[in-house]
């Protein structure tokens, strides 16, 4: 799909003749966010939709009880600026709001702003270097403090201290927010930013109080008491908090909106395991939800059939996939193995690399080990229409591999292992110690042997796979290995960061310490202009037609093989309606949470 | 004796700094990292997570880190866990009352289980009561606690939904119903902790007592005319009480250590989740505590356990 063709599918859209909905999925198909597709629609004037909520039922603030949640991993400290994965994101948010939150189709809803900044509104410059935010009057602080505009430049100037150590540093270090009046914010880009909406946006936007938090700014940030009793403006005030183990918070009576919210307290229960916790909502229905449950879909069936609950799953951004390795893992070059200057002897053979993605079995993966947790994805390049659609034929063909190979010049031994010259197709495979990666690999194993090639199959355990230590040879950094299988995980909305771990500039390699993200080290010129290109591209169409492409460039090289989508399911009990969302954390919407009488 | 328990806790010291650097360097040689969720998230640059394993004296040589540590906690400094950045006694403090009450009760369970099943069966070796009570004990303490635990669940929870399985250390209700709550929620986990332990202990004491009971002095006592719960109880238990002190007092410091694996299964916030939480996430900081004061109490009880001895058996006697 191309320029030309994006801007008639958005055409159709303004004229009523495509269905939002459906162009947002058909963007997901092409492996576009739907925070971007909708991003589009809006740079082209079209309106957004109302976000897709349910409608909220209870009259009266509180009078629900208690909301009890449980979070198999607990949150460790509540301050979401420090947050690392989502167990802290999702603790602060029982506390602290965005100005604005992802909804599952990738809408932004406003939350502390009174509206979406646009071109309409005034609140996107045409260069598209300021966004002003208008701030929701009447907002308070726990402790009755207003809030106000002061607080907002006040978190960037928290975050952008490197002392603070944040995990949003990148987000906010290169941009300017300026307060211009107490309900109006400006922030500066230093250069035409297309994609606007992640700082004070989402998980990574959460708003902390500037009168409590101006004295810890920096390296004496972990002395804040807040970190473990936050002052938010979000629908709970904490009442207590152990780390790892349990959060605790009741109703705030003035919170900014209506009738909400109609727990009368909340309970966040950390620890255990995943199975034990869908079994807590499902089964026996002493929890009210259980967040991230990664457990086989077989069993999450048989526990739905106890009719106590029901599980929810969400699109994100997650993929499984299997990585051929371009260079060489087994010889040393310049003292390096897999360096970036050597050639798998090998893969780097179309033909081979053919084959391998034919003798991938998505769909064996899809119904015996991930079901609805893991949606088979092949082509999705190719052919956006079908994705997802239920009857998309996977290409898994182990005699059309067997022809490219012998037509290639592979030929069978006396052993049955193919081989060209000197060059036998064994493969070491490995990925990390975990159940449904250890059933894949054996799917995929055994395909291979009837194709004449011979995997080894190797598990590392998690804790050294993406351990990350430089002097450990069995990390998915080093990448020792002919192929590896991990999921990558799509933390921000736009995919431009995601995109940069095909570039040659984060190529991991030994004087980098392997600490960069090109773990695949695939490289391609064209790619690299590409995503330069798409830095600084204003025009979302352009700029998605661009990401399209490279995504074809990295598929149709052979090297990466996507293997299944991974939503995120999650169980709730049946009378609870809760709003969830694939684009920001489960509990984005939490102040509209309530239970059906 | 105030030499003999000097000499003793002089001798500690050495075991205590062997046993630090063992400590220190397994942690330092072992694989993963604190910070791997920041390598993994492309919004934090190299730099930042670089720049906070230095602030953190991660990449300074392993001996100047030991030193560091060895300096702050003689100090009563405990560090900060690299995870929660919270103070790694806070931590401690937190699990701890839970982990006393939960293992303490299985204890407790277990003794009052084990003494008198080990001395009946023992009184009467080879009785029907005796077979029983040896093969329910064999039984008990081949079963693994993750294994009892779970069907204590799926029996008690999820089939008859009597008793709830996930562990609130903070309940909100106050007066009857908050001890009630935490009775209730202690039941499964205590049964299986304290009859695991129960099965064992059955077995030690009425080995104990079968060696004493067939003594010269007590076939004296007995004809001495003495009431038969005399000569059990005076003569008998208080001397076939001396191995089995022993094996209690080692035992005491899981008050401490907490159950690793029954707490994961419960979710019971004690000592033991919170090691098996700060292995999982390289939280350095907190496994060293954790282990480190365990292995002291180890120590500690050790010496009392010795001391013991002193006052159940006058023949022992420290000078």
């Amino acid at each position: 799909m191309n320029e030309q063709q994006l801007r008639g599918l958005i055409e159709e859209v303004k004229s009523g003749k495509l269905p939002r909905r459906g162009f947002i999925q058909q963007m997901v198909g092409l492996g576009l966010t739907a925070p971007m597709a909708s991003m589009m629609l809006m740079h082209a004037g079209v309106a957004q939709a109302q976000s897709a909520m349910p409608p909220y039922k209870p009259t009266k603030r509180g009078g629900g009880g208690t909301l009890k949640l449980l979070w198999w991993q607990g949150p460790v400290h509540l301050n979401p600026h420090w947050a690392t994965g989502t167990k802290e994101q999702e603790g602060s948010r029982l506390f602290y709001e965005p100005l604005a939150a992802w909804d599952a189709e990738g809408n932004l809803v406003p939350v502390l702003a009174t509206a979406i900044p646009s071109k309409d509104n005034g609140g996107l410059s045409a260069d598209g270097t300021t966004v002003t935010w208008k701030l929701k009057q009447g907002v308070t602080w726990h402790d009755g403090q207003p809030f106000s505009a002061d607080d907002v430049v006040f978190n960037w100037e928290f975050i952008k201290d490197p002392a603070t150590s944040s995990s949003l540093v990148s987000i906010y270090r290169d941009i300017k927010v300026e307060k211009v009046d107490a309900q109006t914010v400006r922030v500066t880009y230093p250069k035409p930013t297309p994609f606007w909406a992640e700082a004070f946006v989402g998980t990574s936007g959460m708003i902390i109080p500037k009168h409590l938090f101006a004295p810890y700014i920096g390296a004496k940030s972990r002395e804040a008491p807040m970190n473990l009793k936050p002052v938010g403006t979000g629908p709970y005030k904490i009442i207590d908090f152990k780390p790892g183990d349990m959060v605790r918070g009741e109703a705030n009576t003035s919170y900014h909106i209506a009738n909400r919210p109609h727990f009368d307290a909340i309970e966040m229960k950390g620890g255990g395991d995943a199975i034990s916790a869908a079994r807590a909502v499902l089964q026996t229905g002493e929890y009210d939800y259980a967040w991230n449950l990664q457990v086989e879909d077989e069993i999450l069936k048989r526990l739905e059939a106890g009719g106590k609950g029901k599980v929810s799953i969400v699109a994100g951004g997650n993929i499984e996939f299997i990585q051929l390795n371009p260079t060489d893992p087994w010889n040393e070059v310049d003292g390096e193995r897999a360096s970036v200057k050597s050639k798998h002897p090998s893969f780097q053979d179309k033909a081979v690399r053919d084959a391998m993605g034919l003798l991938v079995d998505r769909k064996s993966v899809q119904d015996f080990i991930y079901g609805r947790t893991g949606v088979a994805t092949a082509n999705f390049l190719n052919n956006p229409a079908r994705f997802r659609s239920g009857n998309t034929k996977f290409e898994f063909n182990v005699d059309k591999a067997n022809q490219i190979l012998e037509a290639a010049g592979w030929k069978k031994g006396a052993d049955g292992i193919r081989a060209k010259g000197n060059v036998k197709l064994k493969f070491v495979y490995q990925t990390s110690v975990n159940q449904p990666r250890q059933k894949n690999q054996a799917i995929v194993k055994d395909a291979c042997a009837k194709a004449g090639i011979e995997l080894e199959l190797k598990s590392v355990t998690a804790a050294v796979f993406f351990g990350g230590d430089f002097a450990n040879p069995d990390t998915y950094q080093k990448f020792w290995s002919d192929m590896q299988m991990y999921t990558t995980t799509m933390t921000q909305p736009d995919p431009q960061t995601f995109m940069e771990q095909y570039t040659s500039w984060e190529l991991a390699q030994k004087d980098n310490k392997w600490a960069k993200r090109n773990i695949s080290r695939w490289r391609n010129d064209e790619y690299d202009k590409t995503h330069q290109a798409a830095q600084s591209e204003l025009d979302p169409v352009k700029r998605a037609a661009m990401f399209i492409k490279m995504n074809d460039l990295v598929i149709n090289d052979g090297y990466i093989i996507p293997v299944v989508f991974r939503p995120r399911a999650s169980a709730a009990g049946t009378k609870l309606v809760a709003p969830l969302s694939g684009w920001d954390n489960d509990l984005w919407a939490l102040a509209h949470w309530y239970k059906e009488a | 004796m105030g030499n003999y328990l000097l000499r003793r806790l002089l001798i500690a010291v050495p075991s205590l700094i062997g046993i630090s650097v063992i400590l220190f360097t397994v942690l330092a040689l072992a694989p993963g990292d604190p910070f791997e969720e920041l390598a993994t998230n492309p919004n934090v640059p190299p730099e930042v997570r670089l720049a906070l394993r230095a602030s953190l004296g991660l990449d300074d040589p392993v001996w100047q880190r030991y030193f560091h540590w060895v300096s702050n906690m003689i100090q009563g400094d405990w560090g900060f866990s690299f995870v929660s950045r919270i103070d790694v006694d806070t931590l401690i403090w937190q699990r701890l009352p839970v982990t006393i009450a939960i293992i303490g009760a299985s204890q407790v369970l277990a003794l009052l289980v084990a003494l008198p099943v080990g001395v009946l069966a023992a009184v009467k070796p080879y009785s029907w009561f005796d077979r029983i009570a040896s093969t329910v004990s064999f039984i008990g303490f081949s079963l693994p606690t993750f294994f009892t635990g779970v069907l204590f669940i799926l029996i008690f929870s999820i089939e008859l939904g009597w008793l709830p399985f996930v562990f609130r250390a903070d309940i909100p209700e106050t007066g009857w119903a908050w001890w009630w709550e935490h009775i209730k929620q202690s039941i499964m986990p205590v049964a299986v902790l304290g009859l695991f332990q129960a099965a064992s202990w059955m077995r030690y004491v009425r080995s104990s007592v079968l060696d004493v009971i067939r003594l010269d002095y007590v076939t004296t006592a007995r004809s001495k005319g003495l009431a038969e719960s005399v000569v059990i109880n005076k003569h008998v238990v208080r001397n076939a009480m001396i191995p089995v002190v022993t094996l209690i007092a080692l035992q005491l410091p899981q008050l401490f250590g907490g159950a690793i694996v029954t707490e994961q299964i419960f979710r019971i916030p004690g000592i033991g989740s919170l090691l098996i939480d700060s292995i999982l996430r390289n939280d350095t900081p907190v496994i060293m505590a954790v282990t480190f004061v365990l292995s002291a109490l180890v120590i500690l009880f050790n010496l009392i356990a010795d001391v013991v001895y002193g006052w159940l058996d006058p023949r022992i006697s420290y000078t």
